[in-house]
This record gives structure tokens, sequence and C-alpha cells, in this order.
């Protein structure tokens, strides 16, 4: 497989040099060097992999324990948003099973699936989000939005989409 | 007792991450008072005074923690600050991040002079997006201005503060766990001796402090440290943000003395139970902490009070539950969470955590046999001083917790095939 097929662009080749400047030893930029591949690319392919262990001079093995490690690393093509609910304790008190169900059915894909038209994938994450005086709640892109309910789960997909359309 | 407020001063005031603003009202005056008119050992000696315990959720007095570092070593000493908040029910760090990141900042310098510290990280969770762009803005102002960098604050100290963001672990929040990550492993914790004060971020002494025991420092340094023991109770020292979640009326970030019953925080703070009903059960310091009955609401918010009782105050999560909910069902979602965040790395815990889950999974659907109750309680057992971190003993406690203090409940299950708690609102998965 080539490695070719990824490689930062010149802004954030600068910015994967300016990452390792903070570090005294190379491998400590290894996971903010993937946020910023994963950034540039959508998700941790391959090939991202491979590049990433070059200029990482790690070996790729080494990279790929710490992608399937960590839950923020995508391996595969995520949707265009990304949505997060949270199902630990405090929301399960404020029934985020009936939030994970109604997801369920306006996006018609099982957690952990992309929609057919590529623009949402979602999760129902047992880690909690660390906002449980929102309970029920859900983190869309990098945004939390909590007392949610069917309705406002709703609204905030259909703005989402809209400012899609309209950017 | 009443609201105080020292770390949650500007939970809400939009104009406080402002370094122009933060700095009008007092700020960095602390750090300056360090840095210009203190030795450091006399800044740790404040900090031993105030009785600051570690508010991640350990309790290790953070003097004492400071002076185990070596003063005579030559290599490079680091502070890491551990942001990566992640135990189900707390959430008060990211008020600090959010609403104060000049408070933070403040109280790094001033750890920094007290150990002697040039480089410090924030270890910040990666799920914290908008902490994260707040707090580097925050950062960023500070350098431009001179608060961090080759002069803080125009004295002959170098500081360089850099954030670091995870990538989706609670195990990370385990220091030496966090110290894997930050150095680009997987957060594998390291064996303990050697503590990362002698052997920590790239093998060098290392302080690692959580956000609210370092936001803490400025009213310290100002303050002296008798003023902040006195607030609190014996050996427990100042307030402690209580991040209160649940069924209760008034959920949120409540800013007490050490010491608060938590029938107060519950009752006066955050409005009572939703719907009046009748109060059943409290996690009293997050998703780990033993689960307390109804009766336990009295006891006092410390962390010596709530060990005697068999629980912890931990990260101070405090998780209402009111007579609706089911006991099988909070068991079965914290022990999803414990199977998911287990490392991997220590059979008991890596194996354990699942079996928990699955056990528990089938009795709430209707599928436990009565030996069940009994192979819980033994994988528990198990888990218990089995591991290289605290993260399996704390899925042991609050497993304990549940099977002990509500065994009928589970028994129901068992015998039954249904709960028993038939109001309950949750469909059973």
């Amino acid at each position: 497989m080539s490695t070719q097929a990824f490689e930062f662009t010149p802004e954030n080749l600068q910015e994967f040099r300016d990452i390792l400047s903070r570090y005294p030893e190379r491998r400590a930029a290894l996971l903010p060097t993937l946020h910023l591949a994963q950034e540039q690319n959508g998700h941790i392919s391959t090939e991202v992999e491979a590049y990433v262990a070059q200029i990482m001079e790690l070996p790729i093995v080494d990279v790929r324990e710490v992608v399937t490690f960590y839950s923020l690393y995508f391996r595969r093509p995520m949707g265009h948003h990304h949505i997060r609910v949270c199902m630990s304790i405090a929301c399960m008190l404020g029934d985020c099973e009936g939030i994970r169900n109604h997801l369920r059915t306006r996006l018609g894909v099982a957690p952990g699936g992309v929609t057919a038209d590529g623009k949402f994938s979602w999760e129902a994450i047992p880690d909690c989000l660390g906002a449980c005086e929102l309970a029920p709640m859900m983190q869309l892109d990098g945004e939390y939005y909590g007392n949610l309910t069917p309705e406002k789960v709703d609204e905030i997909l259909d703005t989402a989409d809209h400012a899609d359309k309209r950017g | 007792m009443p609201i105080v407020k020292l770390v949650s001063e500007y939970f809400g005031n939009e104009q406080a991450k402002d370094l122009a603003w933060y700095r009008q009202n007092g700020g960095y005056e602390a750090a300056r008072k360090a840095l210009f008119k203190m030795a450091p050992k006399q800044v740790t000696d404040e900090v031993v005074k105030s009785n600051l315990r570690g508010l991640g959720g350990a309790g290790f007095p953070t003097g004492k923690k400071w002076s185990f570092v070596p003063a005579d070593d030559s290599k490079p000493k680091y502070l890491t600050v551990n942001a990566d908040e992640a135990e189900p029910g707390t959430f008060k760090d990211r008020y600090i991040l959010e609403w104060d990141p000049h408070r933070l900042i403040e109280g790094i310098i001033i750890c920094a002079w007290a150990v002697g510290i040039h480089k410090a990280y924030i270890y910040i969770r990666g799920e914290y997006v908008r902490p994260f762009q707040i707090l580097k803005a925050a950062v960023e102002e500070a350098y431009k201005e001179g608060i961090l960098g080759e002069r803080v604050l125009g004295q002959d100290f170098k500081l360089d503060l850099h954030i670091h963001r995870g990538a989706g672990a609670y195990i990370c929040g385990e220091e030496t766990g966090l110290l894997e990550s930050l150095e680009g492993k997987k957060g594998w914790p390291r064996l303990k001796p050697p503590f990362p004060a002698i052997v920590g971020l790239f093998n060098c002494p290392t302080v690692i402090n959580n956000v609210e025991t370092l936001s803490h420092l400025r009213n310290i340094i100002l303050k002296g440290g008798d003023w902040f023991a006195d607030i609190g109770v014996d050996r427990n020292g100042g307030t402690r943000l209580f991040a209160l979640s649940g069924r209760v009326k008034r959920p949120g970030v409540y800013e007490l003395p050490m010491g608060t019953p938590m029938r107060e925080l519950i009752y006066e703070h955050g409005g009572g139970i939703v719907g009046d009903r009748k109060l059943k059960a409290i996690i009293p310091g997050g998703a780990s902490a033993p689960v307390l009955t109804a009766d336990q609401v009295d006891i006092p918010m410390t962390f010596d009070e709530l060990s005697k009782v068999g629980s912890m105050l931990g990260s101070a999560g405090i998780v209402v539950m009111d007579e609706e909910v089911c006991m099988v069902k909070a068991m079965q979602t914290i022990a999803d969470f414990f199977a998911h965040e287990s490392c991997g790395q220590c059979t008991p815990c890596r194996q354990g955590t699942g079996w928990v889950y699955r056990i528990v999974s089938r009795m709430l659907e209707g599928n436990g046999s009565v030996d069940d109750v009994a192979t819980l309680m033994s994988a528990a057992n198990n888990m218990s001083g089995t591991s290289i971190c605290a993260l399996s003993d704390g899925a042991s406690m609050a497993y304990r917790g549940f099977l002990t203090r509500f065994p009928e409940e589970f028994e129901y299950h068992v015998k039954h095939g249904k709960c028993d708690v038939q109001e309950i609102r949750m469909a059973v998965a």
C-alpha cells in the first residue's frame, strides 16, 4: 500500500513541527499528531497510520496500537456530523434510552453506523461525557446539547443539516 | 452550611475568562506574591497548613505530594495537570475550565514555583472540545502578556505550559495511565513504586494535580493556609465542588465547605427529588464510590466520614436515585461503563468487568439464575487488590455496594425474572 496516499497539508506540517517542539521526546507528539491527521482526513485510515508512523519515526504497529486503544480515533469514514449519546449513570436516570431509541429511528442506522447520505454517524457510549447536569445529553461534533427530548434532538439535527445546505 | 464561592466565584461570569478582566479583579496577584515575596518552601508550607487534599478523587494531601519531589535531582521536573475528568457523575472541572481558566493557570504557576518546575502539561480529555478551546485561548493570552514563558510575571523564572488532548479513555485519568498517554502510548497504568514524584513523566520527577486542587492555590496564597483550613473540617480543608446529578430538581455544581451533609446538598441546594418522590440511593463520589442508602443521607461529605461507612467522597460527583430507580439497572449501567473502560492490562479487571456486565444484563433480561448473585459477589471480590491500578478496585467496590445494600432487588430479579420496581420508566434493554 502506498504511503503517499496521505500527507499533511503545508499548514498542518507546520503545526506538526510546533507539536514536536512541545515535548522533550518525539513519541509524546503521537496523540496530538493523530488528532491533527484525523481533522484533515476525517478518520485514521491505514494510509494515515503509515504516514504518521513515518513522520513520527515509529513502527506502524505502535501507531496502530494507539489508534485502536483510544475511542476518539475513527478507523473508518464517519458521517459529516458525528453524534455521541451519553449512556452513563446520570443520563440513564434521565432516560437516555429514549433518546437512543429516537436517534435510531430518526437516523435509520444502528449505533456505530453512518446514514446512507453520509451526513450523520452516531454512537451510544457507556462512558460519561462529563455533563451530568444536562442529562440526558449528547455531543454533536464538538458541542454539548442537554436536557434532550426527541423533539429537541430533531431540532438539533435539522439545524446541523440546514447549516450544511446553506454553507 | 452556606455556599462559599472560592473556585466557583466566577462561574456564570462571561468576562472572567478574559485576561484583562481577571487581572483587574486581583488575578495573578497570588502568583506575583508567591514569586516575589515567598520562597518556594514557604509556598509549600502554606499549602500543607491549608489541609488542601487532592480533589481529583484520591484525597491525598497536596502539600505532602509536592514535598515528595526530590529537591536535589538533576533531572527536569514536570507538572501534569489532570483535566481528564471522566468519572461518571463528575463534571466540576469542566466548569473551572470553561468559566475560569486563568485561576487554573495561576495555580499552575504557584505550584511550579513551589516545586521548581519549568514545564507543565494540562492533560484534558478529548471530548472536552469547548473547554479545550477556552483554555487554549487563555494560555495563549497568558504567554502574550508575559505571565507564562521565559520570565513569568517578570521574575527570573521560566515556565512553559502546554495543553495535551486525550483521545477517549477513562483510564488516562489514573495518574500513571495519564503519563503513559502523554508519552504517546496507550494508557496502561504503571506499577507503583516508583511513584511519579520520583519517576514520572519522561522518567523525571513529576507532580500530578487535579484542576480543582490547583485552582484553590490563588486563595490559599492570598489569604493563608490557616484561613483555608478553617473553612473545612479536621484534615479536610476548605471547600469542594460538588457535582450534583440524577433525580434532583436542580442538578449542577455547588461549592460547599467540606463536611456539608448530603441532605443539605440534595434538598436545599438541589431543590429536592424530582416529583417529590422518596430518596432511595446516593452515589457519593462518582461511579466507583459504593452506593449509599437513603438513611445515610445525613453523613457529612468529607473524605474521612465517607470512608468510615465503606464508601468514598472520591470525585464528589453525587448521583441521586429515587424510589423508582431499579438498582439492578443502575448497577448494569455502571458495569457497562467499567467493562468498556477497563484498559485490558490486568486479567482480573479485563475479565471481571466483562463477566459482571454480562451477568447483570442477563438478570435484567429475566434470564438470571439464583446462583448469579453469589457469582457476581465472587467476581467482585476477585477484582479487589489484584490489579495494577485502582480501576478494578473501584469497580469492585461499586458492585459490592449495590449487592450488599440492595440484595433484595437482585434476588427478586433472579427469582421472578422481572423487576420489582414497577414504576421504573426505563425500558429494560
